[in-house]
């Protein structure tokens, strides 16, 4: 019926704008530096078959594509005889929720005329989960923190008050994680409100229709755009730092007509630290990055994300078996487009960018005075990005997060909050990897303690040992460094210390370039020249420059 | 002060220049094409031209009160001066790293807007203030001097300065400006801790760099202006309508020009508002439509509703975050890409998709005859009957109905898989969708709901779509002021004189201060003051103090009014009220156990204005007298529907027309849906009531 296509539209539309408002309650009420600042958050609505039919655009892939996974598991779980109006339902699972025990989900059954009609969904990353806190030294994922398996957060509105004990007395900011438990279910409850009045509008009884509709022109589209890519077998590998040992990830590409299947197998077994990532996550990411380069107009929904098939095989660093720690799942499973996009260059090459800084380089930092002098412990929590790698036409993009989504902080405001001073925060010249387009600049950051006050940060940074890849001909990026101010080397990851008086020096790392370097229009070298991008050394041995 | 019987308001926008004249007999209002090598000659010929029409003498000119839109386009067009930055070692960087993220999350050729000031025309000093506003590192005269000599040698025209933490201490920012001064003492200088004093250094940054980069040209433009008025015998004060929705003095537009930026929308604002006045309605959305953006603004008890941060030159589909984020007070704007001349098209999944793609006035939507092949929302309007091919825009133009069928079948028909009649429809249909989502999300951010306001409609485009609006949004009543193609410009006849000051000053509510804050706001009271009398002289004012508070670990400041006298420390109590109050109205609730904390200040003066005569509502009385039957496509009936066609000219005070009705003037069309009717009122505006208000 011609005219119900552009009412199906007209309420695809309204959905976005419904998910966009239950997003918007959630970052405006949070207190979590993450969601708050950085966008470190998802929300979505599911039909009553736990599909889901629209996403906030706010949001970063990690956190949208493993939500759109968790709904199915809520409905098994809690079982659907066992599911009443004005219920929320909740866990931090990281197999069933997005990835580690920092994020939780909840979800909202929504009911119309007394029948289930869907279900709305969101995910927050919290300031605390209790455990080691954020950082990736734990063995199990036990020592992480706090576990909510899934279960009735409340039921026919009443919240049960046992749980919200029980997280009270393991979390380290209790007020706030509590805080955000109520933001979250909240939120659910602004998208359902405004779902209702839509129906009122429309005058129909459930999303069934609307539902298929949704998802059949989704999949349509996404599968039409994988059968546009060359059908074949693409491999890649690609080596970065790890935790204990180097991690291999290994991909093998098959595109034949409208089926896609990306699978990880030969990949790295598991870490004895929190680097592990729940397959969730990797399905979240790889299926991101795939996305941005073969199908990135169609909205992000179950219909869009079926035709991308990936699998780890389990046991593997990026499918990590119950109970391997996963707290810092983010560092690999931001790298993971790098390795399935490497393998796409080979079937789209004007498409895809070379490999980028990718892994966020967030900085959990605890402040406290030195020995002798009163106060308490601040926690401070920084993201901040490298350079991304360079188009196949556009240099690449400077201290900017991909694939992240999230943002970064203001330095004042950090240090409103917490005795530090930054006393550095720009770009790390000549980091971006030489090319006909070059790679995207990396920041260097310097972080001293103010006078009586030392701290220690939790390392969770990656391409230190392994800079990101030039593509055809591009060189690469800079590598990462952690060191002192005094010369120090640091660690990667894990916990470390940073006297009083010394400065935490984090140079991060440049994407990669795109093309032969000697190829670089003048006109741009001598603009970076000029810029200061690049040095005179690199604009001679890297591009042949000429005065 | 003489008195001042005549005054005139003057808004340059991208198209027009509109005039305002204000006389003891009325207004007289004209339109003239837009000047843009000498802005100032528009102005002229529209102030001659209206003043002609009034029969007075340019020497009856009291006040001229002049609002632009130049200064943002020399911002998008990139066209100000040779400009240097100065800042602190280690952050050359923050306006070109900028939040660090992508607004647009699939787009992998994403490409982020330039920062106005080069990498190689940033510099930097070593010094450092803290957060508390102590001196960490103390400024190195001799590198400032050694920097001032750099600055003249490359022939800067104009230097922005941004220290970290300035709005917590401006002293080396000061400095700095004294010793440039004494280096180049015709150098122009915009410092951040005088432009904008407000926390976060991005924003600042951005904020004194974009003062600094238009400043020149815009002080220039108004010493010009003001010449060529004395030339023509205007002899009257000027002054310039700010983004906040008041006057200032040519001398602080001059120092100030970021303050002018969103100028004339400002003006837009508050002509609703004094509608919202006269009318006695204390919640209005403001919903101005033209050819290319429509822009939302909640009117609450007669004041727009502010902000003290927007952004402005979006780059990328007006998509939040693509575009230049400035801190300085204004007017609360959304604005989104849709108009008259928004293009339709069909995405890969075959939905029909609507801006923010305009064809502007050149070539304009198909229907227009001058080359365009798109199919906009005007061509829709026009396949739909609501428009007349024959007597659009006064009947100037002529509208070809077979241009917009083509168009329509070419470019949407076969992708979308509907007929043309349904393409149409749904053209609309999602303009006006995206229109009342975006009008939906504000009040809810506000905290307020939608369906207790009161809508406004003006613009060219407003008040077609007004009323499928309101159907949309659950609002029961409409009011289409006269005038309103120039309403900015009549806006700004409204306006008191104010100055908002605005500091970042911190403080815990548990160690709440109230010296440390009653001098604080004693200098913002200083600030403002001077600003406000400079040009209003001794008129009456009034004080608006704002805190911008939050919970201790939040992100997001909520705006507190406080009343404005001295603090006492037993006042941290009822502060904590006003924000729970605040709060509770934001959120529905409030969270127990955690500290409370403010991090700017604001604080406005403002001249009082004259109570507005309040107009007396009329009921339906008798029947407008109708000039023919035509029929158009009624949305929410979802079919096309005869309707009566009434001259505005008809609709004197008291005439009644139910809907389906199609109210026309030059200007524009008014399309009455069956849900509503439209009663005359007495100061010529038009209100659209839904005619089952009874049972609501």
């Amino acid at each position: 019926m011609p005219s119900s296509v552009i009412d199906f539209q007209i309420m695809w539309n309204r959905l976005i704008a419904v998910v966009e408002e239950q997003a918007t309650t959630l970052i405006r009420t949070a207190f979590s530096t993450s969601v708050r600042e950085a966008g470190d958050l998802s929300a979505g609505l599911f039909d009553r078959r736990g599909r889901m039919i629209a996403q906030a655009v706010t949001g970063t892939p990690g956190h949208v594509n493993a939500m759109a996974e968790s709904t199915g598991h809520f409905i098994r779980e809690i079982g659907p005889d066992n599911i009443f109006e004005n219920d929320v339902y909740i866990t931090n699972d990281p197999w069933m929720g997005t990835g580690h025990l920092h994020d939780i989900t909840m979800v909202s059954p929504s009911f119309r005329a007394g029948a289930l009609i869907g279900f709305f969904a969101c995910t927050a990353h919290v300031v605390d989960i209790g455990g080691r806190g954020f950082g990736p030294d734990g063995n199990e994922v036990y020592e992480e923190g706090l576990q909510i398996p899934i279960m009735k957060f409340a039921e026919r509105g009443e919240v049960s008050q046992s749980l919200v004990r029980l997280v009270r007395a393991n979390v380290r900011e209790p007020d706030q994680v509590v805080g955000d438990l109520y933001s979250l279910a909240a939120c659910n409850v602004a998208g359902d409100r405004r779902l209702q009045e839509m129906l009122d509008e429309f005058d129909i009884a459930d999303i069934e229709g609307l539902s298929d509709y949704i998802l059949e022109t989704s999949g349509k589209a996404t599968r039409e755009a994988i059968a546009r890519v060359p059908a074949g077998t693409y491999r890649n590998t690609m080596e970065v730092d790890g935790y204990d040992a180097p991690v291999h990830m290994e991909v093998r590409l098959t595109i034949d007509g409208e089926t896609l299947t990306a699978d990880f197998a030969g990949t790295s077994g598991m870490s004895k630290f929190g680097v592990n990532v729940p397959e969730v996550y990797t399905r979240a990411y790889a299926c991101y990055g795939l996305k941005c380069a073969i199908a990135p107009d169609v909205p992000n929904n179950h219909g869009s994300l079926i035709p991308f098939g990936i699998v780890a095989p389990e046991g593997c660093i990026l499918a990590a078996r119950r109970p391997a720690p996963v707290s810092i799942r983010h560092v690999l499973g931001h790298l993971v487009p790098d390795v399935v996009l490497g393998a796409l260059a080979q079937a789209m090459p004007a498409v895809v960018p070379a490999e980028g800084a990718s892994a966020l380089w967030n900085v959990q930092i605890a402040a406290r005075p030195v020995e002798g002098r009163e106060g308490r412990t601040t926690q401070l929590l920084m993201f901040n990005s490298g350079g991304t790698g360079a188009r196949p036409s556009i240099d690449g993009l400077s201290a900017t997060a991909f694939p992240s989504g999230v943002k970064t902080m203001s330095v004042e405001a950090t240090e409103q909050i917490g005795p530090i001073v930054v006393w550095r925060k720009d770009l790390r010249e000549g980091s971006g990897g030489a090319g006909e387009f070059r790679g995207g600049l990396g920041q260097t950051i310097e972080i001293e303690a103010r006078e009586g006050y030392e701290f220690h940060f939790n390392a969770m940074f990656d391409r230190i040992r392994n800079p990101a890849r030039g593509r055809r001909g591009g060189h690469a990026g800079a590598a990462g460094a952690v060191r002192l101010s005094d010369g120090t080397q640091l660690r990667g990851k894990g916990r470390q210390q940073v006297g009083a008086g010394q400065r935490l020096v984090l140079s991060l790392p440049g994407g990669g370039g795109f093309g032969d370097p000697r190829k670089r229009e003048r006109k741009n070298i001598e603009a970076d020249l000029i810029a200061g991008y690049i040095s005179r050394e690199q604009a001679v041995l890297d591009y042949g420059f000429e005065d | 002060m003489k008195e001042m019987k005549v005054r005139v308001g003057v808004d340059i926008g991208g198209t027009f220049t509109d005039v305002a004249l204000e006389h003891a007999n009325g207004l007289s209002t004209c339109k003239v094409l837009t000047n843009y090598h000498q802005p100032e000659q528009a102005i002229l010929d529209g102030i001659i031209k209206a003043t002609e029409q009034a029969g007075l003498n340019l020497g009856d000119i009291g006040q001229v009160i002049h609002g632009t839109t130049l200064v943002t386009n020399s911002l998008i067009e990139r066209r100000g001066a040779k400009l240097a930055f100065i800042t602190t070692e280690g952050f050359r960087d923050v306006v070109e790293m900028r939040s660090e993220n992508r607004f647009e999350q699939y787009d992998l050729n994403l490409r982020l807007p330039t920062p106005l000031v080069a990498r190689q025309d940033r510099y930097t000093l070593k010094e450092r203030m803290a957060a508390d506003g102590s001196v960490l590192l103390p400024l190195d005269v001799e590198e400032v001097k050694t920097l001032a000599a750099r600055i003249v040698e490359r022939g800067y025209e104009a230097v922005a300065v941004g220290l970290m933490h300035a709005y917590a201490n401006g002293a080396h920012e000061r400095d700095v400006e004294r010793i440039l001064k004494a280096a180049a003492p015709q150098l122009s200088v915009s410092l951040s801790s005088v432009v904008s004093p407000q926390m976060r250094e991005f924003e600042r940054f951005n904020t004194v760099i974009a003062n600094a980069y238009v400043q020149p040209q815009v002080a220039s433009y108004l010493t010009r202006l003001v010449q060529r008025l004395r030339d023509i015998g205007i002899g009257a004060q000027v002054f310039m309508m700010h983004s906040g929705g008041g006057l200032i003095s040519i001398e602080t537009a001059a120092a100030q020009p970021v303050r002018l930026l969103e100028s004339g929308p400002a003006g837009g604002a508050i002509f609703a508002a004094q509608y919202a006045n006269s009318h006695g309605i204390a919640k209005v959305l403001s919903f101005d439509m033209g050819g290319t953006t429509a822009k939302i603004c909640l009117v609450e008890d007669g004041a727009p509703k502010t902000a003290n941060s927007f952004e402005v030159a979006r780059t990328y589909r007006f998509k939040k975050g693509s575009g230049m984020q400035v801190s300085t007070p204004v007017v609360e704007m959304v604005e989104i890409g849709a108009g008259g001349g928004s293009i339709a098209s069909v995405d890969t999944m075959g939905r029909i998709q609507v801006g923010p793609r305009s064809a502007g006035s050149e070539p304009g939507p198909a229907c227009y005859q001058r080359g365009g092949e798109e199919p906009t929302v005007t061509d829709a309007n026009l396949l739909l009957g609501r428009l007349d091919p024959d007597n659009f825009a006064g009947g100037d133009i002529r509208l070809s109905v077979s241009l917009a069928e083509s168009a329509v079948d070419a470019r949407l028909t076969r992708g979308a898989g509907v007929a043309r009649a349904e393409a149409a429809f749904g053209i609309t249909e999602i303009v006006d969708e995206n229109m009342a989502n975006a009008a939906r999300a504000h009040t809810i951010e506000n905290g307020r709901d939608v369906e207790a306001f009161t809508m406004v409609a003006f613009g060219g485009g407003a008040p077609l779509h007004a009323c499928r609006q309101c159907e949309k949004l659950g609002i029961k009543a409409v009011l289409i002021p006269p005038g309103a193609g120039v309403g900015s410009a009549i806006g700004f006849l409204k306006a008191p004189f104010s100055y908002e000051a605005t500091r970042g000053f911190f403080q815990r509510l548990t160690n709440f201060n109230s010296d440390d804050v009653n001098a604080m706001v004693q200098q913002l009271e200083r600030e403002a003051r001077a600003f406000v009398s400079a040009a209003a002289g001794g008129a009456p004012t009034s004080i608006k103090l704002v805190a911008f508070m939050r919970y201790s670990g939040q992100g997001w400041e909520i705006p507190v009014v406080l009343s404005h006298r001295a603090f006492t420390p037993s006042d941290a109590a009822m502060i904590e009220n006003a924000f729970n109050d605040a709060y509770r109205r934001l959120f529905g609730r409030t969270i127990e156990g955690l500290g409370i904390e403010i991090t700017n200040w604001s604080l406005t003066v403002a001249t009082d204005l004259k109570p507005a005569a309040r107009v007396k509502r009329l009921a339906s009385e008798r029947k407008a007298h109708v000039s023919r039957t035509r029929h158009f496509f009624d949305a929410a009936l979802r079919r096309t529907v005869e309707a009566v066609e009434v001259r505005r000219s008809d609709m004197v005070p008291g005439a009644r027309v139910a809907g389906p009705a199609v109210i026309i003037e030059d200007e524009t069309s008014t399309i009455v849906t069956d849900a509503f009717e439209a009663i005359g009122q007495q100061d010529g505006s038009i209100l659209l009531i839904r005619k089952d208000r009874g049972n609501a």
